[in-house]
């Protein structure tokens, strides 16, 4: 890219940009901009359409609804955390321990789940969690349970379904940030008698931080904007603010005040991850890579 | 601690049984849904009252299998038609785009490279209602403006098809950007000097270089748009996805019917991805 040398428009440049446009302007700027539009639009007295803040103001005025907010985006980073902490040693392990000729194998393995449906895989654990289901089946042969307990529709089983639909987003850039790490530092280290503790503080997770921060946004982007998951294992008591937006759009058809929760979830994604980018000094193409 | 330093025989021990735990983990319940679609029995639960191959196969009132459950065989090819017009339309905008920010020069590339990356940060709920609302705005004004009722701003078919387009292109953009960086431009160079024009250049030699990436991408895009459910939720109308219908079924109860079709997902998509797998090995 060199600032002097003249851009021209020219018929490549114009067949690549058209259908690009089209697509960002029609597909991503436009929409958005109509979801602020009618979030920002009310009914007065008499059923005439205003411009007014109403829809943000229930959103404050109602603590159900800035409840279930707070607590989806506290739960949302809870998730990442958690599995950050369970595909770290995966994904170490997989680069740095594992003899050589098992790591595509094993790579493999960690890569299969996530091709099927999140669908079926949280069906699956519907099907293992559930008072009928397969673990309650063996707890009671194994005369551990005299009766079978309902597994799902709880805060601890939710957060471990959020955990196991995202964990693919944090262990692939994990494996590919580690893979670029050089062994002879961490031999160096410890031939200088750093103990385990050092070497996972001082150079392990130092060298992987571009690879934990694009796993932390894609882990958080998509718990926060989970609906099936929540929904599914949650169930009634899930209170996720996805599920607020759906109940607005498609339950009480109040396509105002969904657009309000709708623009104020993007507002916490895009907030979350600018601060992430900013503490760790990084950019996001470079995190898309 | 790594390989080529001794480490105690606890210390391997201890991890070997983590990732045993982490695998099993991984697995209990994609295992356990492909076990119970052979179960004899109504409902997806344990015991095991012996092999059947009838919640495939079955036409009995009370045991419909999925070959002849019509309203699952159609969900199913709702999905593989999205799924086709999704691939065909972000495959040649996401080419398109591959080569504008790697190839051209123009005024705020940087402001539109940032916002072709937007879509990756958009939770899918967001975006779904979003185009909801747009197309919602754009038929009324049609439709007041001048009379005209356009099918393709009420939810439905193609409405799915151009919300699961919006971010899927970006996916597609990023895969072919990367292979696209690593052309030699003296190629290209070459071919004009001798007298080819820039189009019969990317056509004979840049597309043919690209091939595998588009391919590879073409492939994850189908798969996204097969399994997608957060922005198709918002977009639906009466010929539902198969994931938003497998969701209604599991929602109001579940039948082994739901264990079948999951283990031909399971199963046609651990072979894709092996396929995928062994198509990117052969490529290094």
């Amino acid at each position: 890219m060199t600032m002097n040398r003249r851009f021209q428009i020219t018929l490549p440049l114009i067949c690549f940009l058209t259908p690009v446009l089209l697509w960002l302007v029609l597909m991503i700027v436009l929409p958005h901009m109509d979801l602020l539009r009618m979030s920002l639009r009310a009914e007065d007295d008499f059923g005439n359409a205003i411009w007014s803040f109403s829809n943000y103001m229930a959103f404050f005025v109602e603590p159900i609804y800035w409840l279930t907010f707070v607590r989806t985006a506290v739960y949302s980073i809870l998730v990442t955390l958690m599995t950050f902490i369970v595909a770290m040693p995966v994904a170490f392990y997989i680069t740095k321990v594992v003899a050589p000729r098992f790591q595509g194998f094993l790579m493999m393995l960690l890569l299969m789940p996530f091709w099927v449906s999140e669908l079926v895989r949280v069906y699956g654990w519907m099907i293992l969690l559930r008072e009928s289901g397969v673990i309650n089946h063996f707890l009671i042969r194994l005369g551990i349970l005299n009766q079978p307990i309902e597994m799902l529709y709880n805060d601890v089983t939710m957060i471990m379904g959020l955990v196991y639909t995202s964990m693919l987003f944090m262990a692939v850039p994990l494996v590919s940030v580690l893979e670029s790490l050089d062994d002879s530092l961490i031999e160096a280290a410890y031939d200088l008698g750093a103990n385990m503790g050092t070497i996972l503080f001082r150079i392990v997770i130092p060298h992987a931080m571009p690879g934990i921060v694009s796993g932390s946004i894609v882990v958080f982007m998509l718990t926060l904007g989970n609906y099936l998951t929540p929904n599914m294992i949650g169930g009634k008591n899930a209170l996720w603010f996805t599920e607020q937006i759906y109940n607005q759009f498609i339950a009480s058809f109040n396509w105002n005040q969904g657009s309000a929760f709708g623009f104020l979830l993007l507002a916490l994604s895009s907030l979350v991850i600018w601060v992430g980018l900013k503490l760790t000094r990084q950019k996001l193409s470079r995190v898309a890579q | 601690m790594i390989r080529s330093l001794p480490n105690s025989r606890r210390y391997l021990y201890s991890y070997k049984l983590y990732m045993g735990l982490y695998f099993a983990f991984l697995f209990a319940p994609l295992l356990v849904t492909c076990v119970l679609a052979f179960n004899d029995s109504q409902f997806p639960y344990l015991p095991w009252n012996g092999f059947t191959l009838e919640w495939f196969t079955g036409d009995l009132p009370e045991r419909v299998g999925l070959f002849h459950d019509r309203m699952n065989l159609e969900s199913i090819w709702v999905s593989v038609q999205v799924a086709f017009f999704v691939t065909l339309l972000s495959v040649t905008v996401g080419t398109c785009a591959a080569f504008l920010f790697e190839q051209e020069e123009f005024p705020f590339k940087s402001a539109l490279y940032f916002l072709m990356l937007s879509p990756l940060v958009i939770p899918g709920v967001i975006l779904g209602i979003s185009i909801l609302l747009f197309s919602n705005t754009l038929g009324l004004y049609f439709e007041i403006r001048w009379g005209i009722d356009v099918p393709l701003f009420r939810p439905g078919f193609w409405l799915v098809v151009l919300g699961q387009f919006s971010f899927i292109a970006t996916l597609v953009t990023l895969v072919v950007s990367a292979r696209l960086r690593k052309f030699d431009r003296t190629l290209e160079e070459a071919a004009l000097n001798l007298g080819a024009n820039r189009f019969e250049v990317i056509w004979h030699i840049t597309l043919k270089f690209l091939r595998p990436a588009i391919l590879g991408a073409a492939a994850v895009a189908f798969l996204m748009s097969f399994e997608n459910f957060n922005t198709t939720l918002f977009l639906v109308s009466s010929d539902t996805t198969l994931p938003i219908n497998l969701y209604l079924q599991v929602r109001d109860g579940s039948t082994p019917v739901i264990n079948a079709i999951s283990f031909l997902l399971i199963v046609g998509t651990s072979l894709m991805a092996v396929i995928n797998l062994y198509f990117s090995r052969k490529q290094k």
